[in-house]
């Protein structure tokens, strides 16, 4: 398993255009992709639900990786949060 | 003749028949006589037919209102491919023997519940986008369009609301405009008709009855008459014409160069106070961003924001002018406009008191926050920075110290960064008088009139008693203005102008015999702009001279 954290600077927070693009970020991996904000997790591939958390800018979110190639995943993801979040 | 009001989002005007707009109300029976995996598989096809119909939809606003805007269709897209959407779906099929149609309607309303339920208002918003998206899969199962009630005649639409893919998807032939009774201003919906030129009312409390009668959309006036007497008419008709043929021109300007008949170029930037309004620079076909007031990441939040909160949007604005040049403004708040969490104290004077350079002079930590997301920033493209309400050369040098400083400090943590031009807003009569020397220590000026206009003139312009002595073209501004350009260039400073004045027709002329570089003017401002540049000749001798007399 492999994880790691990050803060939300986009201003509207995790928005309905990057929580698409993330689902289908984390679609094209091998992995399980896992978002948890306190206490509460959903699966990165599922755009209601991540919509739903309502992320906002300054947040925490921890993201984790889990099966296949998760070095390379985690590279991916974490690429993924800087560049769109 | 009847008259109804309510709230324009463009200014423009419609002619033409009215149409009442209705959503065709779908019965969906609930019981199926199919097996749930027959009602699956017609919910697929339509699921499928769904995705192609909104494929189609967002390369036509693509090409229409431009791919910000065209992004919410790409969203319905990823929604309605969505597990949990399509779980749900299958979930009320299997365990209720129910039809295709009222499974995903039960599901677009559960979706839409939550969504409404969230604190968030940009959250609650969405809860209209799975309803669209439910409709139209619904609409597609039981063979309904939207294409069917717009009718076959150009006409003005009456409806309850309308959604933004009601609105795209519409013959745009055949809408003249539209008036609703709800939304907002700031809808989607709205945000798109403004972009496709269409006259448009929110907020009208219509009469059925209106139906296929004549009425005019007067978008200026925020009202529509129906049954319009006929000097009403025939006035509005040449309002309209006059409209199209300024539109038409303004349109033909775009891409074409900022150049005088006599051939002297100029630079036409544009003036933003936010992400949002890039769309507007780029659609107006702005050469650059000549101010990017930077105060809004101050006063919409209850703390400083960071570093990276600065960066992600310095960079999204950076990044999408692609290359042409943004000039970002440092912090200019003061007591009249802060934020609380910056405890800064009441003055009786303001204007004159504790605020922009002088609180980032102090105040180092909250300047270098800044300064190091801009440095950060200027490795995705063009960026210059300003600083503002500068009165001496002592100002500018710590400013550039400090500017160095963060400079250093990225270089050493191996951070990219780019070539930044350094400036100075000339908003003060102290800066004027020593520009010779501000000169020196910069690369450009941008001349902010409307500071400058009440520092000189000591009018206060929010006092309405003051309107009889104050004069926009006063002499004394157009003097500093001149002496500022000289002085600029003396040093081989390039000069703009960003406050107000720059975007005054009257003056277009005299800025341009002046030798100005740049006149950065807001987003709707551009075009009338270049028209005005293009028809000058320096070449000939100046009508009058705006200099003279006091």
């Amino acid at each position: 398993m492999q994880q790691f954290t990050y803060t939300i600077t986009d201003p509207i927070g995790l928005h309905a255009r990057p929580a698409g693009l993330l689902v289908r970020a984390a679609r094209a991996l091998d992995s399980t992709v896992t978002i948890r904000r306190g206490d509460r997790s959903v699966s990165a591939v599922e755009l209601m639900n991540l919509m739903s958390m309502g992320v906002r800018q300054g947040e925490q979110v921890t993201v984790t990786i889990e099966g296949g190639d998760e070095e390379a995943s985690r590279r991916a993801m974490e690429q993924f949060f800087q560049e769109n979040l | 003749m009847k008259v109804a009001t309510g709230t324009s989002i463009l200014k423009g005007i419609a002619i033409g028949k009215l149409k009442l707009y209705r959503k065709e109300a779908v019965e969906t029976g609930r019981a199926s006589s199919l097996t749930p995996e027959e009602e699956y598989a017609r919910f697929q096809a339509a699921q499928k037919a769904a995705q192609e119909q909104l494929g189609q939809l967002y390369e036509k606003a693509l090409d229409e209102v431009g791919e910000d805007n065209a992004a919410i269709f790409e969203i319905h897209q990823m929604m309605l491919e969505d597990e949990d959407y399509v779980d749900a779906v299958k979930g009320i099929l299997d365990s209720q023997g129910a039809t295709a149609e009222y499974a995903v309607t039960a599901t677009g309303e559960n979706f839409a519940a939550a969504f409404a339920a969230m604190e968030d208002p940009y959250m609650q918003a969405r809860s209209a986008d799975v309803k669209d998206i439910s409709r139209r899969v619904v609409n597609i199962l039981t063979g309904t369009g939207a294409g069917a009630v717009q009718g076959d005649e150009p006409a003005i639409l009456m409806a309850d609301d309308l959604t933004p893919s009601e609105t795209v998807q519409m013959d745009k032939s055949k809408l003249l405009g539209f008036i609703t009774r709800g939304g907002s201003t700031n809808s989607h919906t709205a945000i798109l008709a403004r972009t496709m030129g269409i006259p448009a009312l929110v907020g009208v409390d219509f009469d059925e009855s209106w139906d296929g009668q004549l009425a005019i959309l007067d978008g200026y006036n925020h009202c529509v008459y129906v049954d319009p007497a006929p000097e009403l008419l025939s006035a509005m008709e040449a309002k309209r014409r006059a409209d199209l043929e300024q539109e038409a021109l303004l349109q033909g300007l775009k891409k074409k160069p900022n150049v005088t008949l006599d051939g002297t170029e100029i630079q036409v930037y544009a003036n933003i106070g936010g992400v949002g309004d890039v769309g507007l620079v780029l659609q107006n076909d702005a050469q650059g961003i000549g101010l990017f007031r930077s105060e809004f990441l101050y006063l919409d939040g209850d703390d400083y924001p960071t570093e990276e909160e600065q960066f992600a949007v310095y960079k999204r604005v950076v990044e999408t002018m692609a290359g042409k040049k943004v000039i970002i403004r440092t912090l200019d708040i003061g007591a009249d406009k802060q934020a609380d969490y910056f405890g800064l104290d009441h003055e009786e004077n303001p204007a004159l008191g504790y605020r922009a350079i002088r609180i980032c002079l102090t105040r180092r930590d909250v300047f270098k926050t800044q300064l190091r997301a801009i440095l950060r920033a200027s490795a995705f493209g063009t960026v210059s920075i300003m600083f503002p309400m500068i009165i001496s050369v002592r100002e500018v040098r710590d400013a550039k110290e400090i500017l160095e400083e963060c400079r250093t400090e990225l270089k050493t943590q191996g951070v990219p960064m780019g070539e930044v031009e350094i400036g100075v807003m000339i908003e003060t009569p102290a800066s004027v008088m020593i520009a010779d020397e501000l000169a020196q220590e910069v690369q450009f000026f941008s001349l902010g009139t409307n500071d400058l206009t009440q520092y000189t003139l000591a009018i206060d312009r929010q006092n309405p008693k003051l309107d009889a002595f104050y004069n926009p073209h006063h002499p004394a501004i157009l003097r500093m203005i001149r002496q500022t350009i000289e002085a600029g260039h003396r040093h081989g400073c390039w000069v703009g102008i960003c406050g107000e004045l720059g975007a005054d027709p009257v003056l277009t002329e005299t800025f341009l015999r002046m030798g100005i570089d740049e006149l950065s003017v807001s987003p709707a401002a551009i075009l009338p702009l270049r028209k005005r540049i293009r028809e000058l000749d320096l070449s000939r001798p100046a009508a009058s001279e705006p200099l003279d007399g006091a």
